[in-house]
């Protein structure tokens, strides 16, 4: 069966840094990918090379069996991966459902204006955003905009979702629903691609986890694996609460 | 050619305060030509009212040019620098309208020049002209200083500090508006010195000033921003090229020809050739 | 479908105004002042598309209308073309010449393209300065025996104005049109996140180059017109550059991004114009002025006029659009 995602060595440098070094992993359909690391391990850039906004210095990228490897990001989601970001970016003097209508007109389905109006509505649903849909974007809470984030990708109906830190500065309450609406966007069909650093929530959602490090792969493998591999508890002790975190899986 | 390269000097000159005001606050400062041209009829002025040595001049029409800055800054600037791009531009040109209407309605657009003249100093064959040879020596010396200014001064590095990360900068302390206003009021000082040594040049008006905005534009894009000493680098060479291309082709095609080069540099450079090209 | 807009129908009736006053008059001196606003209306409403609607300011907007003068007389006098013919023509010639630039310098973002736009402006006008076939710095004349085919000179003065009046309600119901469209929303996320709307699989420097070129279309058409009607064209009157700014201090007054702004903005602004460049005291402040008001919008009331009205009246957004 051939991997949904595929990257193969992938590589990156800027100027003097090797942002992203020979990183290789692959996603499966219907499943959820963890991507964890220190900061500046390279998890963003990766996304960046994957999605499309940068092209790899070395490497190859297939989805669904076609070579992406520096395709532009609005062709790939043309082909079903979309990504929201992690400092989000609404489109702010337009309205959430015109926010989310944009993901559903120039997504996987080149839909017309009134049926991409109609995918928006389910989808604004589904996450919950339905009562604020004609309120501008730049009027959500912190929560919300990063469930427009959410709404704005999984209208442009992809097989892969990759989502960069959509849990960050959200409240325990926020946190839950959200892992609870990702839950459902996995059984949906849709495999995700997850960085995150709330790392009771990537335990839980995640089937597989990738490990970063100065760019390179540190580890791959089922959640209770990697938080009990030495090199990946070794890497976080500068940071006691996730070294505590992943003890506590022990 | 050796006089290009002294002209240049002063293109260096101009486009160090676009390129200050740009790297800083990413701010395309729209007002640039017309306070070129500012500087210019400042000298004319001060040198007909007192008839004193004009590049002793240069301090005060400098200092001018500072205060100048601040009080545009405070007017137009201040308000729209965290908005949208197309704000600041817009803010800014409307400055530039006002200044060249009034400027228009004052002196029209009959020439003025400043009529003093620095002996030349000859060397076998060629003469270099007195007032080029001042208006370079005077461009390199503001030149350093405001290197000096910007990396030994506490002022100096705090802008470029606000110029880095503005946020971090206000976690320091830093008071960014004040910071901001002081870093455009220096863009305008230096705008107002070339047109100061630009006027003991050549003829000019109001409107002689947009010549040599559209010259910082291509220097500021070829240097990238923020860098003052790149920025005089850059303009020399810019210099260096116009002298080297007038002989052959009239005058009137080189703003062009500039426009071109600008065009195509950011087409194949879009984040400047040495430097970035967004703040 | 977007004839169930009222704006549709508020252009309409603008239209029809336009077309009734000077013939109830009978008076040529108010159809000279209201062929003014209707160019300017064009010009605006076209220029919205680009700055309104995309975010990327045009310095040089007024290239199309004067290049489309251009073309149009050329057509008329060296080639014997009709004038509907020669205008149709000159509106497709210019704007495949903006989707030609266009593709280069809509890889620039914001302030550089804006730049770039004036470079244009000034490529051109210097060109067309040199260039034989039209006429060099002298530019091209019309002769009277043109006007035959309409007529005569008295009733060709009309029926250009009655055109023109027709490519005014073209252009605002074209606005009206884009921007209920698919691509219309395509231009709206490209102004409000140009990343992000990349991201979100649109092709941004395609559709960017597009409205470009639709941008350019009508006003080139209205410029063959109008130098149609006035019998002459020169480099100097054909790129005014001045125009192309008060343009955009049109556009920002009356509201930039809504229909009825650009409409409402330049017919403000056209007789504020001609009144200020007709009072001996105030001509040469005409640049100040313009300055003025363009600081003051930016600072004040970004979304010009009618921003103020849909702050105040919320539900006129549905109304007047």
């Amino acid at each position: 069966m051939t991997q949904l995602l595929e990257v193969n060595g992938v590589s990156k440098r800027f100027g003097g840094l090797l942002a992203v070094s020979n990183v290789s992993f692959a996603i499966r359909e219907r499943e959820i990918l963890g991507l964890i690391g220190p900061n500046g391990a390279g998890k963003t850039t990766l996304f960046n090379i994957v999605n499309g906004v940068y092209k790899p210095d070395t490497g190859k990228i297939a989805f669904a069996g076609d070579d992406i490897t520096g395709a532009a990001p609005n062709k790939v989601v043309k082909l079903g991966l979309a990504r929201t970001h992690q400092i989000v970016k609404p489109l702010n003097n337009m309205s959430v459902l015109e926010n989310v209508t944009v993901g559903a007109c120039f997504g996987r389905e080149s839909l017309g204006l009134h049926a991409a109006c109609e995918v928006a509505d389910e989808v604004l649903k589904r996450v919950g955003l339905a009562e604020r849909a004609k309120s501008p974007a730049r009027s959500l809470t912190l929560a919300g905009k990063k469930r427009l984030e959410v709404a704005r990708a999984l209208a442009a109906k992809p097989k892969l979702l990759l989502l960069d830190e959509v849990l960050a500065g959200l409240t325990p309450t926020e946190v839950a629903q959200m892992i609870d609406l990702i839950f459902t966007i996995k059984e949906s069909g849709v495999s995700v691609f997850m960085i995150e650093h709330v790392m009771q929530a990537i335990m839980k959602l995640s089937d597989r986890i990738v490990v970063l490090n100065f760019g390179q792969k540190l580890a791959e493998g089922s959640p209770i694996e990697v938080a009990g591999d030495p090199q990946v508890i070794e890497a976080y002790l500068g940071d006691e609460q996730i070294a505590e975190k992943l003890m506590e899986k022990n | 050619m050796i006089d290009g390269l002294m002209v240049g000097a002063v293109y260096g000159l101009a486009a160090m305060g676009l390129s200050l005001i740009w790297g800083v606050m990413d701010v395309i400062n729209l007002t640039h030509g017309s306070m070129i041209a500012l500087g210019m009829f400042a000298m004319y002025l001060l040198f007909s009212a007192t008839a004193l040595n004009p590049y002793l001049l240069l301090i005060p029409i400098i200092v001018i040019g500072l205060l100048l800055g601040i009080v545009v800054y405070w007017i137009a600037v201040h308000w729209v620098v965290g908005r949208s791009q197309l704000m600041s531009l817009l803010s800014t040109f409307s400055v530039n309208m006002m200044v060249i209407g009034i400027g228009t309605a004052v002196w029209s657009t009959s020439p003025y020049n400043v009529p003093f003249s620095l002996p030349g100093i000859s060397f076998g064959a060629y003469t270099f002209t007195g007032n080029h040879i001042a208006a370079a020596v005077s461009a390199l010396i503001i030149a350093m200083a405001l290197e000096l200014f910007l990396y030994n001064t506490r002022p100096g590095k705090a802008i470029r500090a606000v110029a880095d990360n503005r946020d971090a900068a206000e976690l320091m302390g830093i008071s960014s508006t004040a910071v901001l206003a002081i870093a455009f009021g220096i863009g305008i000082a230096l705008a107002f010195g070339s047109g100061a040594l630009v006027s003991t040049l050549f003829p000019f008006t109001i409107l002689s000033g947009s010549v040599y905005q559209l010259k910082s534009f291509v220097v500021t894009v070829l240097a990238g921003l923020g860098k003052p000493l790149g920025a005089l680098a850059a303009g020399v060479l810019l210099g260096l090229l116009e002298g080297a291309v007038t002989p052959f082709i009239a005058v009137s095609w080189i703003p062009l020809i500039e426009f071109g080069l600008f065009v195509v540099a950011l087409i194949l450079f879009p984040r400047g050739i040495f430097g970035r090209a967004t703040a | 479908m977007i004839f169930r807009r009222p704006t549709f129908w508020l252009i309409l009736l603008l239209a029809a105004v336009f077309i009734y006053l000077p013939v109830r008059a009978g008076d040529a001196a108010l159809r000279e002042d209201l062929i003014l606003v209707a160019i300017a209306i064009i010009l605006v409403s076209n220029l919205n598309l680009m700055i309104g609607y995309t975010g990327y300011v045009n310095f040089g907007h007024i290239v199309f209308y004067g290049l489309g003068g251009y073309v149009g007389l050329y057509l008329v006098t060296a080639r014997g073309w009709r004038l509907q013919w020669a205008a149709l023509a000159a509106g497709v010639v210019v704007s495949l010449f903006a989707l030609l630039f266009g593709m280069g310098i809509l890889r620039l973002r914001g302030a550089y393209f804006a730049l770039a736009t004036v470079g244009i402006l000034v490529a051109v006008s210097a060109f067309v300065s040199n260039f034989n076939p039209f006429g060099r710095s002298d530019g091209l004349y019309l002769s009277f025996d043109a006007y035959q085919p309409l007529g005569g000179a008295m009733r060709a003065l009309w029926v250009t104005y009655y055109l023109i009046v027709g490519v005014m309600a073209l252009s605002l119901i074209l606005s009206l049109a884009i921007k209920r469209s698919k691509f219309g929303l395509a231009l709206f996320a490209i102004r409000e996140d140009e990343d992000a709307a990349v991201v979100l699989g649109i092709n941004a420097t395609m559709y960017k180059a597009i409205v470009y070129s639709v941008s350019a279309f009508l006003p080139a058409v209205a410029g063959a017109l109008m130098f149609y009607k006035n019998a002459m064209i020169d480099p100097s009157i054909a790129f005014e550059y001045m125009l192309s700014i008060e343009g955009i201090v049109m556009l920002m007054l009356g509201g930039q991004g809504t229909v009825i702004g650009a409409a409402l903005g330049a017919t403000l602004y056209e007789r504020l114009r001609s009144y200020l460049l007709t009072s001996p005291k105030l001509s040469n402040f005409h640049l100040v002025i313009a300055g003025a008001m363009l600081l003051l919008v930016v600072l004040f009331a970004s979304g010009g006029l009618i921003g103020w009205l849909y702050k105040f009246v919320p539900r006129s957004r549905e109304v007047i659009e």
